[in-house]
């Protein structure tokens, strides 16, 4: 297990925050008209993950460069956090030929070879290609491990409980993340899932499983650590739940009607301010630090945006491109 | 051995499937097979005879029923440098899979920018004729052929079994190996003579993407696939002997589609009958009709004709299956009436 470093947890944390906020500026900023999901700079939907920082954070301060991450259409706090190039996945956000993906994934779809990162806009459907991933690092002889993330109700689907078993089965080097933040877009999880803890669905497949109750970025990376290390030493599989917390819309633009009361508790649930006032009690972290740390993020976005929007655009013809290698 | 028997060796479709998948996973370590069924058993219809007893349990998987979550794993494999050979029991069974199919395998090299390459074979048993009904009688290769990201390939014979099935594994995109459970040569289904032939010990490879004229003629062309040309050139044969020359173009893929050998032989005949064992409607005869009919359509002397199954699912009872089926009399009656 890596070393617990407080500040790094706490600076990753905001470096999402500070992304995310930005783009949820700058997606609303130019779109006319506004209702219209298709128009401005940053085109189509988009998955924000604000207050989800600690799920990312906590497990990716565990891995190393050559592990895997499969995530899902709410993908940029794991991007960022396994060391995807800000840049790079802002260009293609930005849908510019400078992207990870030279404009033709957008934001559910980054695929980072070089840091073994990729997503997928189908829900629970990242489990089985983390799985083949692991597969291949057991194959290999590394002690690489794949992560694969999803969301609560993606622990309804088929593929995930196929995944489960085959990881189990062949004992691979995955770790299953789960984020629950409580809504499958609007549907609560007491509507969905019959069980109280996807850690009892591990348990049914023959593997660890650990659910963290409380959003504690450092209890994720506790319990990722271990669940890391038992993959890396081939012991298998390993399942951990996080309650975590949808702290905007399911994508920009969700009124989220739908979710009475449970909008009105949010900002005091926010993960980051709660974990700034932990670490000050602690007398880790200073007022300038944190303004320090909030300017150096802000900076490193304002760089981000700037790449993306100085980038040049694909041409039409290049949509012919990359059917086939 | 002597050169003589070297040429006169004669396996079956599923022994030189086996012998391709053999001969490559002696050449690279990464290629590895799973699937249901495809350990000791050697695959329901013997794809990978012989592959367990000699690479052993660690390269030829037998799975659970999972087909999400091996074929999901299959593609994850080939991302991370594996090559994979992937067996999907039937091919009407995409149901359970076809997110991982179609979202995943076919989309991740272009969603990537041409970044993220997927090596890997899926292979699946396709068609009808032995009265298995609507669930396990399909062939939809149309299907897969009409969404982007996926080399179709559909051998008819041993010899472009072994030859397509090296280039396939060999191929950096996922590639897509029908194969016809008529085609096969199994013991245990009705004999198609077709289905045992000449198999060259050694390694090969069969080009994706290139058709064969299996039967050079002149006044109609037979365009197929798969175990209708096998059909197709039994009846060549009863008809030259009724003196109809046949040509008969077996396509080999779907995708990449050889238009050049296509056209060259309508060119030639002007007359063509497609016969295709998948659905009719939007599918394969229709793609190659446009295909001529783009390029020109005054290349025929008769109106283009088509023979596959009337959209209709595929029936159990043996008369009501062989009435839908592209049979060896319904491809003769076809002929003559473009002879007529």
């Amino acid at each position: 297990m890596g070393q617990l470093n407080r500040l790094d947890l706490y600076r990753q944390m905001v470096r999402i925050r500070q992304y995310e906020s930005r783009i949820l500026q700058e997606y609303h900023a130019d779109k006319k008209p506004a209702w219209d999901i298709g128009a401005g700079l940053i085109p189509g939907e988009m998955h924000l993950s604000a207050g989800q920082e600690p799920v990312a954070v906590g497990v990716c301060a565990n891995l190393k460069k050559g592990d895997a991450i499969t995530a899902p259409h709410r993908p940029h706090h794991f991007a960022l956090a396994h060391g995807v190039d800000m840049n790079a996945m802002t260009a293609e956000i930005y849908g510019r030929d400078t992207g990870l993906c030279r404009g033709k994934g957008g934001h559910m779809h980054l695929f980072d070879p070089e840091n073994h990162f990729s997503c997928s806009g189908i829900i629970g459907q990242g489990y089985p290609v983390a799985c083949g991933q692991a597969m291949a690092f057991k194959r290999k002889g590394t002690d690489h491990v794949a992560v694969a993330v999803a969301g609560d109700g993606a622990a309804n689907q088929g593929a995930f409980h196929e995944s489960l078993n085959l990881a189990a089965l062949w004992k691979l080097p995955v770790i299953f993340v789960i984020e629950d933040n409580d809504w499958a877009i609007s549907v609560h999880r007491s509507f969905s899932t019959a069980n109280a803890s996807n850690a009892d669905r591990a348990v049914g497949y023959g593997m660890p499983g650990v659910r963290i109750e409380n959003n504690d970025v450092e209890a994720v990376f506790e319990a990722a650590g271990a669940a890391i290390d038992r993959a890396r030493a081939g012991e298998g599989p390993s399942l951990i739940e996080v309650h975590t917390l949808r702290l905007w819309g399911h994508f920009e633009g969700d009124a989220q009607a739908y979710r009475g009361a449970d909008l009105e508790t949010v900002d005091e649930r926010d993960p980051i301010p709660l974990y700034a006032a932990a670490l000050t009690e602690l007398g880790e972290l200073s007022e300038g630090q944190i303004e320090s740390i909030a300017s150096e993020a802000a900076a490193e976005v304002d760089a981000a945006i700037t790449f993306a929007t100085s980038s040049p655009s694909p041409t039409a013809d290049d949509a012919l491109l990359h059917v086939f290698a | 051995m002597t050169t003589t028997e070297t040429q006169t060796r004669r396996i079956t479709t599923a022994k030189a499937m086996a012998e391709g998948i053999a001969l490559e996973m002696r050449r690279d370590p990464d290629v590895f097979v799973m699937g249901e069924d495809v350990g000791p058993y050697g695959g329901i219809f013997g794809s990978t005879t012989d592959l367990f007893d000699e690479f052993g349990a660690d390269r030829v998987i037998d799975t659970p029923i999972s087909e999400t979550g091996f074929i999901g794993a299959g593609i994850g494999a080939a991302v991370e440098g594996l090559r994979p050979i992937v067996e999907l029991m039937f091919i009407d069974f995409y149901g359970v899979c076809m997110d991982q199919i179609t979202n995943h395998m076919a989309k991740i090299h272009y969603e990537s920018g041409g970044n993220v390459n997927v090596p890997m074979v899926l292979m699946s048993a396709t068609g009808g004729g032995y009265s298995d009904a609507a669930q396990h009688s399909q062939c939809l290769w149309g299907t897969f052929a009409h969404l982007p990201g996926i080399k179709v390939v559909v051998p008819s014979n041993p010899y472009d079994a072994k030859g397509l099935m090296i280039s396939a594994i060999r191929d950096d995109n996922p590639v897509l190996y029908l194969f016809h459970k008529g085609a096969q040569g199994l013991v245990w289904m009705e004999k198609n003579p077709r289905s045992i032939g000449h198999v060259p010990e050694e390694s090969y490879t069969v080009p994706i993407g290139e058709a064969a004229v299996a039967r050079e003629g002149t006044d109609v062309t037979i365009v197929t696939l798969s175990l209708s040309v096998q059909h197709s050139l039994d009846v060549a044969e009863q008809l030259s002997d009724e003196g109809v020359s046949v040509e008969v173009v077996d396509l080999r893929s779907l995708v990449p589609l050889d238009t050049g050998t296509i056209l060259e032989s309508v060119a030639k005949t002007g007359r063509v009958l497609v016969v295709d064992e998948d659905y009719k409607s939007f599918g394969v005869t229709g793609e190659i009709a446009a295909v001529i009919a783009e390029h020109d359509p005054t290349m025929l002397t008769k109106p283009f004709r088509r023979l596959a199954v009337p959209d209709v699912p595929i029936p159990y009872a043996r008369v009501l299956e062989q009435g839908i089926l592209p049979t060896r009399d319904k491809i003769a009656a076809g002929v003559k009436d473009l002879m007529s």
